[in-house]
């Protein structure tokens, strides 16, 4: 099948190096300590943040440090074919896994001892990139929080179709069965915190992919820290002295 | 942006878009680029030297945020301040929390913190007021004192090994009972002299907890009734039909808390100051636009004190 016509446009009209458009919201759950909605095109993912807060099952309980802890869910809507999946599939232990452990790495956990932090995310519609969409809500949501962390982390995937590196795979794309590559950086130290793909992929053109989907994650960055001062200067001035 | 989530009509939102415009412009001029996100630099003169506070960090000798909130200078100090998080307890802070577990000489409290806050039996004056050691038998009866679900107010003393500790060593200090506990973001709530209040004109008690628990509750003479209490205590399970008109709410009161909890509320969703004045304030406007108790909660009386306030903080600022 052709992804890339003679044009250089893909199926739903970008350009390889175009992202989809991006949209973010925080404050999307009333009684969390901190939400946040991300968009990504048509994937669109809701997260909740609650904590720092006393740890559930004290034998899990950490001395020196918070114990994060992730649940990543997919609504039965959330695809074209409505499916009822069982809890707990392997899918999404392991992105819950995944988004835990790029999101632990971030907060600064050794200032709050003896407590815990509980991520859900969930996706309300999935077209390609739920796994970025996910990180990049839990990074607003965390932040909204006022947990504190070393950076933001945002994350953003790229593929390889029809020999052209592609930026932000949307699910047609993702289920061509090419390369799909997730990155997750932090932006102001540039440093790599997730690298995930599947299929294969030659050394000299993964470093390409692996380039653009950093450049996305910048773009992503800017987006986010644009949304997060805006926030934070409206809580502001609303709060007033 | 966290948005209103009220169902508003056109002319509503235009309002109070206009309100909140104002306000904007109110505090942009005291401080414009104090806000920082996490992972801004903050611009220091590393010459004078930098004491580096709570949420900042060190980057390459930079100092970086780390979390969302306005950067707030002290002399050397340099902190950020957060806006939006969970309450960070002070020595001396008067905080309401709720019994979450009666444990070994203990009661245990979710006070809006990481952790949960210890109150020690030995932490708080006895019901009769006699000073004396705690005995098993006290230890025994501590479900009378305080009971799961209960909501008590308390100070902070302080970190102990085990965790935080909180006292209640006064009268005033204690279970509530007879109102309402609402629940707000503590950024919203300022550390303050006095944060008991007796609203007279409605006969109500007002305790505004740092930790964002606020109490509105029916007003109680001294909380020494305990005291009383002793005296009585000789056939407890008979109730005189005076004093069952005692313990009585009235509706005129009822209605009165039910108000200021409604103030309470339209103010944490707007992410305005709680004080008592602005309390006070959202009561009476409500009261002379002649506003029912349940539609404090809708949109019109949002778009109206959030207008009202903006007058406020205006008249202020030319006042100074």
């Amino acid at each position: 099948m052709e992804y890339v016509s003679p044009e250089g446009l893909r199926l739903d009209g970008r350009r390889p190096m175009e992202m989809r458009q991006i949209r973010a919201e925080i404050g999307a759950v009333s009684k969390a300590d901190g939400s946040a909605v991300f968009e990504m095109g048509n994937t669109k993912v809701i997260a909740a943040v609650y904590g720092p807060r006393e740890v559930q099952n004290r034998s899990q309980q950490l001395s020196d440090k918070a114990l994060v802890r992730c649940e990543y869910n997919m609504a039965n809507f959330s695809t074209g074919d409505r499916m009822r999946k069982p809890k707990g599939d392997r899918r999404s232990t392991e992105i819950s896994l995944v988004i835990r452990q790029t999101l632990e790495e971030c907060i600064l956990t050794h200032l709050m001892p003896r407590s815990q932090i509980d991520i859900y995310v969930q996706v309300l519609q999935a077209d390609g990139g739920t796994r970025s969409a996910c990180i990049n809500a839990a990074t607003l949501a965390l932040a909204d929080a006022g947990i504190p962390m070393r950076d933001l982390v945002t994350s953003c995937s790229a593929g390889y179709l029809n020999s052209t590196p592609l930026l932000d795979l949307n699910y047609v794309e993702d289920s061509a069965g090419g390369p799909d590559v997730t990155v997750g950086i932090l932006p102001k130290l540039d440093k790599v915190t997730l690298l995930q793909m599947d299929s294969k992929l030659p050394i000299d053109i993964l470093e390409n992919v692996i380039q653009l989907a950093t450049e996305g994650c910048k773009a992503i960055a800017n987006y986010i820290r644009e949304i997060l001062l805006e926030n934070t200067k409206e809580l502001e001035y609303r709060r007033g002295s | 942006m966290r948005g209103i989530q009220l169902q508003l009509s056109q002319t509503q939102k235009l309002r109070l878009h206009k309100a909140l415009e104002q306000l904007e412009s109110l505090s942009s001029k005291v401080n414009s680029d104090a806000s920082v996100t996490i992972a801004d630099s903050i611009p220091v003169n590393h010459e004078d030297g930098v004491l580096k506070g709570h949420g900042t960090a060190d980057l390459d000798g930079e100092v970086v945020a780390t979390l969302c909130g306005v950067v707030e200078r002290v002399n050397k100090l340099v902190y950020v301040r957060a806006l939006r998080s969970r309450y960070k307890p002070e020595v001396g802070d008067i905080v309401i929390g709720r019994v979450v577990e009666v444990a070994q000489k203990r009661w245990r409290l979710d006070i809006n913190y990481s952790q949960n806050a210890y109150l020690m039996l030995s932490a708080m004056n006895m019901p009769d007021g006699v000073q004396r050691r705690r005995t098993a038998l006290d230890e025994l009866n501590m479900r009378c004192i305080f009971e799961e679900a209960d909501v008590i107010c308390a100070e902070v003393r302080g970190f102990q090994h085990d965790g935080l500790h909180l006292q209640a060593r006064s009268k005033k200090y204690g279970k509530l009972s007879t109102g309402q506990l609402i629940t707000v973001t503590p950024y919203l709530v300022k550390r303050q002299k006095q944060h008991f209040h007796h609203l007279e004109d409605y006969g109500i008690d007002l305790i505004l907890g740092c930790n964002g628990f606020i109490w509105v509750g029916e007003h109680v003479e001294a909380r020494d009734d305990m005291i009383e209490d002793q005296v009585n205590q000789s056939d407890p399970q008979v109730l005189s039909l005076e004093e069952q008109e005692k313990n009585y709410t009235s509706l005129e009161t009822r209605k009165y808390i039910c108000r200021a909890a409604n103030a309470v509320r339209v103010l944490s969703t707007l992410g305005f100051i709680i004080t008592l004045e602005i309390i006070k304030g959202v009561i009476d406007l409500s009261l002379s636009a002649n506003i029912d108790i349940h539609d404090m909660l809708g949109s019109e009386f949002c778009v109206l004190v959030a207008e009202k306030e903006a007058e406020r903080r205006s008249s202020n600022k030319k006042r100074r």
